[in-house]
């Protein structure tokens, strides 16, 4: 891939430019877990749109969704979330992984998109109008549910909308709704125990040490 | 004694302690280890780290990934409870409409306050940050010297328990030799930045934080901690073997069911408990200090949190230690003929002078770290750090005083930002999240504010709380030392990200922009300056004010300068010094 140099950083080219303003944002995101206090104060909550997580939650049990607040989603939206969740994130090893879909990403985008947040709330309109509108797509180009297409009729829809070739003017909606929803299908999944193998996180595990860098990784950055 | 209900309270105390976290966890640990008879109050709830900890739990497990809130600005997973810079119920206000001059105000209503999820950063002060008039001419000196301190930070380190290593750096103190635990192996990421930054004069050494690498030694340190008290050494040796040492695993900011990070919870108050000489009452929010007729204080009126009703409860002596601006506030609602302005403010500057540490941040990615082979960097938070390194350009850099950074690499548990800015879907996508994962990097500096006279608090005229206690209102000015000094912190980022052949992020356009928000790094203190001229400051050197010499205040409040060193570790140090004085003064009947 392309990398800047240190020596001439503005030297790259577009599409390397964006993929770096991804990773800055990822980088964000690090620097806000790691570094003392977080730059935003947090999602703020939308008083009487639903149970708020509160001031003292029990932290010690695990969450489902629909839980704290209802749900969105109709059952037509779902499947049309789950077909992309799975284009968007297929498994490496179909033997053995699950389906993101299995793993119940799309209940994560609901019970997101369903929140009393003002950042949640921003994000519904534009999940559910995509969903609707994906489904209508793919009646206007193969008469069918997007879910009932073929990968390679699914992949002409997603490949007018998903921003890795230039998007037509037409579509610079559903190119905003496959962004949000990609961002929030991988931040879904990649928080999952699959998700974290999948990436490469071996964390969160106790040991009797911090055995520090492997010598492999020392190697890979010039230190061994 | 124990965690109490209000029927159980006795008559009176020897000592009332306001507050739970670092200064009221080592006050009342201090005094009870020597036979003094303790009552805590505790504006939250009961608190158990060891029950309530989170402590593997991942974000799929979470209410919407684990999402920060206002009502859980640290994420869901973090330990605070019922805190943050918003409080329900308990309001403060800002004295201009101008958002520059606002102060954020952070705090957390729980047992142990903010020790429970601080991020056990635990740096002394050195021999400059006491005298830093004498050095430029600007702010206060200490009325004490590092000298005096060092002592308590070296009792402090073994009790508490903090990994670091001696680097014989100048201001950056090293500690006794066996008092430190091992530092912690250095990860990836900083040992390129390390390698990489040398040649422009930036060390990157271990860190000192409040987190047992290894068990502490239960048979050498209580009998140093406490010499010829066999009662306090024997409890001491207990608690020290109920802590476990780190598994290197989970994040600190979320509490340590194993004890082994310092939380005032888990590590000072269970001996202070055992002694049988403490009884803490939580969900006991204190209004004001009483005043004796013989102008001593003599007790404390609170709110029960349950019933809303006032109560009042006597004591030979109080120390507050209730965070510095509620200190400040205590003390200001606390008045009486004698003072009409507020107990002990005869000199006015009760609520004066409150800082902040000076943040700046940069993030980056780092193609050097792509596709890094796997193996686990989680450890402990931070284990290395930058100090200042620029003493000798002190006067040519256009602001006075220093800051260190901290920083943060590593393929650490995914969130919400993994992977959602690649192009694309499907398999060549998830190999750009891959490829991407553990490959950002991020920067804070964390450097000393110069106490000024336009930062401050006071007793807002009208506004309320819920229990109907006048609120703080704040004012606040940056001086254009602290304004420059964080655009420093941002042009060194950028600076060390190229040097690394990283990809800085923008940088900030004024320095306003490159400067965090007051209150944002949560280093509240000052409000009730320590000094040598009891014209010119709230306390002496004991912490004790000038004018009420059995009312000490033990927590921030007293700094009259706030070095880049993260404040808990003072906090603790100059609490156990003063509770020791206290404890002298009380023997000999001086008070």
């Amino acid at each position: 891939m392309e990398k800047p140099s240190s020596e001439s950083p503005n030297r790259i080219d577009r599409r390397a430019a964006l993929k770096w303003m991804g990773a800055v944002v990822a980088a964000a995101a690090v620097t806000d877990k790691l570094l003392g206090a977080p730059k935003d104060p947090g999602a703020k909550p939308i008083e009487g749109a639903g149970r708020l997580i509160g001031t003292d939650p029990v932290l010690n049990k695990t969450y489902s969704p629909g839980e704290l607040w209802s749900l969105t989603l109709t059952p037509a939206q779902r499947v049309a979330a789950i077909a992309l969740i799975d284009l968007i994130l297929p498994p490496d090893n179909p033997a053995t992984d699950k389906l993101a879909s299995q793993l119940g990403v799309q209940d994560f985008i609901d019970e997101w998109i369903s929140a009393p947040y003002e950042n949640c709330a921003a994000d519904k309109p534009v999940i559910v109008s995509g969903l609707d509108w994906i489904d209508a797509e793919a009646g206007r180009r193969f008469q069918k549910k997007f879910a009932e297409l073929d990968e390679a009729q699914k992949c002409q829809i997603a490949d007018d909308i998903c921003g890795k070739t230039p998007v037509k003017k037409e579509f610079k909606a559903q190119q905003q709704f496959f962004g949000r929803f990609r961002s929030l299908a991988a931040g879904g999944y990649y928080t999952t125990p699959q998700g974290m193998k999948d990436v490469g996180y071996v964390g969160n595990v106790p040991s009797v040490d911090f055995a520090g860098p492997t010598p492999e990784a020392l190697k890979h950055l010039g230190l061994a | 004694m124990a965690i109490i209900s209000e029927k159980d309270l006795q008559p009176i105390y020897d000592v009332i302690v306001v507050g739970s976290g670092a200064g009221g966890g080592q006050s009342a640990y201090t005094l009870t280890m020597n036979g003094v008879k303790v009552l805590m109050l505790e504006a939250g709830r009961n608190y158990d780290p060891v029950t309530e900890t989170p402590m593997f739990q991942i974000p799929s497990q979470m209410p919407l990934r684990g999402m920060s809130t206002r009502q859980k600005p640290f994420g869901f997973a973090d330990a605070t409870v019922d805190g943050g810079w918003e409080v329900p119920n308990e309001p403060y206000t800002q004295a201009s409409e101008d958002p520059k001059t606002h102060f954020k105000w952070w705090r957390p209503r729980m047992l142990g306050g903010r020790t429970n999820h601080w991020g056990r950063i635990s740096l002394r002060n050195g021999p400059y940050d006491f005298k830093p008039y004498s050095r430029d001419g600007l702010g206060f000196d200490w009325p004490i010297s590092y000298e005096d301190v060092a002592p308590y930070y070296d009792k402090v380190e073994m009790l508490v328990g903090v990994y670091g290593s001696n680097e014989g750096l100048e201001n950056t103190p090293d500690s006794p030799n066996g008092t430190l635990l091992p530092a912690p192996k250095a990860r990836a990421g900083e040992l390129f930045v390390k390698k990489h930054i040398a040649k422009h004069g930036l060390p990157v050494i271990p860190i000192h934080r409040a987190v047992l690498s290894t068990r502490q030694d239960h048979v050498n340190f209580p009998p140093r901690l406490h010499p010829g008290n066999p009662k306090a050494q024997k409890i001491l040796a207990k608690a020290m073997q109920e802590r476990a040492a780190c598994f290197w695993a989970t994040d600190c900011g979320r509490g340590c069911a194993i004890k082994a990070n310092y939380q005032s919870t888990t590590v000072h108050l269970p001996p202070a408990l055992a002694t049988g000489n403490l009884d803490i009452l939580c969900n006991a929010h204190a209004r004001e200090v009483t005043l004796g007729a013989d102008g001593k204080a003599n007790g404390v009126i609170y709110i029960d949190k349950a019933t809303g009703q006032e109560r009042a409860v006597k004591a030979r002596a109080v120390i507050l230690a209730a965070s510095s601006g509620e200190t400040a506030r205590i003390m200001l609602n606390s008045k009486s003929s004698r003072f009409p302005d507020g107990i002990a403010n005869g000199s006015g500057l009760v609520g004066k002078y409150i800082m902040d540490t000076v943040g700046g941040r940069l993030g980056g990615s780092v193609p050097a770290f792509e596709n890094l082979p796997v193996h686990n960097e989680e450890g402990a938070g931070n284990h290395v750090y930058i100090p200042w390194w620029l003493y000798k350009e002190a006067g040519k850099l256009g602001f006075a005083r220093g800051y260190h950074i901290e920083f943060g690499t590593g393929r650490r548990m995914p969130g919400m930002g993994t992977g959602g800015a690649s192009p694309g879907y499907g398999k060549s996508y998830k190999e750009e999240v891959r490829q991407k994962y553990g490959a950002g990097i991020g920067f804070s500096g964390r450097g000393e504010m110069i106490p000024n006279k336009d930062s401050f608090c006071e007793i807002d005229p009208t506004t309320k709380d819920k229990w109907g206690i006048p609120v703080l209102r704040f004012h606040w000015k940056w001086s254009d030392h602290e304004l420059k000094q964080a655009q420093h912190m941002e042009q060194t980022f950028h600076m060390i990200i190229e040097t690394i052949g990283g990809k800085p992020a923008k940088m900030s356009k004024t320095k306003e922009e490159a400067i965090e928000a007051p209150g944002s790094i949560i280093h509240e203190v000052g409000g009730a300056l320590m000094g040598a001229d009891r014209a010119k400051s709230v306390t002496n050197q004991w912490n004790q004010c000038w004018e009420v010499p059995n009312l000490l205040l033990n927590d921030g409040s007293a700094f009259c300068s706030n070095a880049d060193k993260n404040p808990t570790l003072t906090i603790m140090a100059l609490a156990w010094r003063a509770s020791d004085h206290l404890i002298e003064e009380m023997r000999k009947g001086n008070l």
